[in-house]
């Protein structure tokens, strides 16, 4: 036990920083039918602006302008590249969201000279080092998943039982007869791209806690992974999302300590395409019936 | 509205055109202001990517040895030294067509790269065109071995993963150590196999593991080097991993020392480990303070020259590849001088037989076209003071 402890802590955290990300890609895709390609890119700009602001800012400024400035973010995407495209082909918009990705990779590039940014000053008390059960980690490790718990349980109020999370539940189940009825489906919309985008900066604040420097693609892969996550769990579902991630994050975690570290990634992209090839729709996908 | 955020976007697009066609431009008339002839050297180094900001660093030396000395006496005409600087991205994909770009460009000489791989890659091209290079940082026997126009002026992966293995065994007194590498880089895996071929002939145990490109958590690894009681973690890895271990070694509460290669002699990476429980070594080819001369001049232009300073890491301590940048920029003036023509055929031939007292020691090639160098400097981070401290210079044995 005392062992695989480590891994064990470690593999949850992964996992609830995946489930913050992948909670932004299953809702959006609930609603829109649409994967948002540039949402690792949103994870990656928010760490860029809390290495920035955190330098030249006190905390009690910095971290609250990283939420605004992602969430503004993932507003403007959605009315800039993605809300033109209502009607157009869900292929169109689709294509839209890489290039929205690769234009915010670019423009990253171009600010940040493509040397990855180091995190000169790390947020404290989370950064700081404890030891649990003779496993010394950051405290970020352990505060992680409580925070990722904590934040889906607000959020599965929010669409349960509030008006807002009435309209999404109706817009995503009918996105037309939803709009007929009254609901304001752009606002609707955006609200989406908010919440996607404040937890993708909660868990970017949290992951460039853990590791010392923002490189332009550090979205890639966590974004990538967090997708597999939502798809994992079936995507359009938040419990699915959340259970996804976490199973991802701690298989992957395990199974660099069982040693096979050169598989650890393999390994991920494998669980993809297996679920996809036994349960198309993930472990609490939605059941597609047929409207004939 | 819709149109008119096409026209806009339209517009914007058609601006940045323009605007890299006349940053093109402008270089190619900067050429000749003095009325002398201009003899162009390239300069093939990584600016972006993981080992960008190393890169940058050895650029910095090849300026400032610019700066110092910027004409050169060829067959007895007085020439200006132009820089050709391109970015090769670290990547051989990339690595391939900026080389291309400095064949273009009618350079001399090329100097670079920092990293093994994208030399490598560079190298097929130099050699299909006849232009000499001149390797500055980059440590794989590879570089050199199959290319007959690759010449080099930092010391041998075979040398400086020997030297490590017998410094964590002689000297540490470590039995098992747990190697990591970056999948598919040819660099780290060539360090990984000549450390783990030396330690295992020395009597010892080796643990070797690899992450994939792009890992940013480095704790499982950590993890895995103290289940086997690993004394030492041997990471012959980037900046940028090396940074992101130095943090996970701390995090984890390692014990014993991490082992770095000629990479992780870069400010990065001290900034990193500043004030954390780490203990780490690193072999290189330069102590600051080996030429006091050489660091006041530097630190100076760095002091005067924000860009520069931005270059550097934002201080400015002397990193080893600044410092064979330097070297680099003077063997090539060498070269030309003995050659007697910028012709690159003719500066190929030249090379062979440059002989001179560089900051990192002296320079002269073997047969095949390294350096003899039989030192290796080894430095331990000063975690208090934020610097490196000189350990020893360790020769082969």
């Amino acid at each position: 036990m005392q062992q695989i402890l480590p891994y064990i802590i470690n593999g949850i955290s992964v996992g609830g920083q995946y489930a913050l990300i992948a909670i932004g890609y299953t809702l959006v895709y609930g609603i829109l039918r649409l994967i948002n390609f540039a949402h690792g890119d949103v994870f990656m700009v928010a760490g860029l602006v809390m290495v920035y602001a955190t330098t030249a800012l006190p905390f009690y400024v910095a971290l609250p302008l990283v939420l605004a400035a992602t969430v503004l973010l993932g507003f403007t995407i959605e009315r800039v590249a993605y809300k033109p495209l209502r009607t157009a082909p869900r292929m169109s918009v689709m294509i839209s969201a890489i290039g929205v990705s690769y234009l915010i990779q670019n423009l990253a590039f171009y600010i940040t000279g493509g040397v990855p940014q180091p995190v000169t000053r790390p947020i404290p008390w989370i950064s700081e080092n404890v030891i649990i059960l003779g496993a010394s980690t950051k405290r970020v490790t352990l505060v992680t998943p409580i925070l990722t718990i904590l934040l889906v349980v607000v959020l599965v109020y929010l669409i349960n039982h509030t008006k807002i999370g009435m309209a999404m539940r109706a817009a995503a189940k009918d996105f037309e007869t939803a709009q007929l009825m009254g609901i304001k489906i752009n606002a609707v919309i955006s609200m989406t791209f908010v919440i996607g985008s404040f937890l993708a900066a909660v868990g970017s604040m949290l992951y460039f806690t853990n590791y010392p420097s923002v490189a332009i693609t550090s979205g890639g892969m966590p974004g990538l992974k967090a997708f597999v996550a939502a798809v994992f769990g079936g995507i359009g579902s938040i419990p699915g999302a959340v259970v996804g991630a976490f199973i991802i994050g701690l298989c992957e975690e395990l199974i660099k300590g069982a040693g096979y570290t050169t598989f650890s990634d393999a390994f991920t992209f494998a669980i993809l395409i297996v679920v996809l090839c036994v349960k198309p729709t993930g472990l609490f996908g939605e059941k597609v019936t047929d409207k004939v | 509205m819709k149109k008119l955020m096409a026209a806009v976007l339209a517009l914007v697009m058609a601006l940045s055109l323009a605007a890299c066609g006349g940053k093109s431009d402008s270089q190619d008339a900067q050429s000749g202001d003095s009325g002398n002839k201009v003899v162009k050297i390239g300069v093939f180094e990584p600016q972006t990517g993981d080992n960008g900001a190393g890169g940058k660093q050895e650029i910095l030396g090849m300026q400032y040895a610019n700066y110092v000395q910027p004409t050169v006496e060829i067959g007895g005409e007085t020439y200006d030294v132009k820089l050709e600087i391109v970015d090769n991205r670290t990547t051989p994909e990339n690595g391939k067509s900026a080389a291309a770009e400095l064949v273009n460009r009618k350079v001399s000489m090329v100097l670079g790269s920092y990293g093994s791989g994208v030399s490598m890659a560079g190298g097929e091209v130099f050699q299909e065109a006849g232009l000499p290079a001149l390797g500055t940082s980059c440590t794989n026997p590879q570089v050199t071995a199959g290319c007959d126009v690759y010449f080099r002026l930092a010391f041998l992966d075979p040398f400086q993963g020997t030297v490590l293995a017998n410094y964590a065994y002689k000297e540490l007194g470590v039995t098992t150590a747990y190697v990591l590498g970056m999948l598919g880089s040819d660099y780290d895996q060539g360090l990984v196999y000549y450390f783990t071929e030396a330690f295992e002939g020395l009597g010892g145990t080796v643990v070797a593991e690899d992450f994939p490109e792009g890992s940013a958590n480095f704790v499982s690894y950590i993890n895995n080097a103290k289940a086997a009681n690993a004394g030492v973690i041997f990471a012959p890895v980037s900046i940028n991993y090396a940074q992101l271990i130095v943090e996970a070694a701390a995090a984890q509460g390692f014990e014993g020392a991490l082992l770095g290669s000629d990479t992780w002699d870069s400010n990065k990476v001290i900034e990193s480990a500043t004030g954390k429980d780490v203990t780490s070594f690193v072999t290189t080819f330069y102590q600051e303070g080996g030429n006091p001369e050489f660091d006041a001049g530097i630190k100076e232009w760095i002091n005067a020259n924000p860009d520069a300073k931005t270059n550097n890491g934002g201080n400015d301590m002397v990193a080893a590849v600044t410092a064979i940048g330097y070297d680099a920029y003077f063997t090539a003036l060498e070269a030309l001088k003995i050659a007697g023509s910028t012709d690159p055929k003719a500066v190929l031939e030249a090379l062979p037989s440059v002989s001179f007292e560089g900051v990192t020691g002296l320079i002269e090639f073997d047969e095949i076209g390294d350096a003899k160098r039989d030192a290796a400097y080894i430095k331990t981070a000063n975690t208090e003071a934020g610097v490196w401290d000189f350990v020893k210079v360790q020769t082969v044995g």
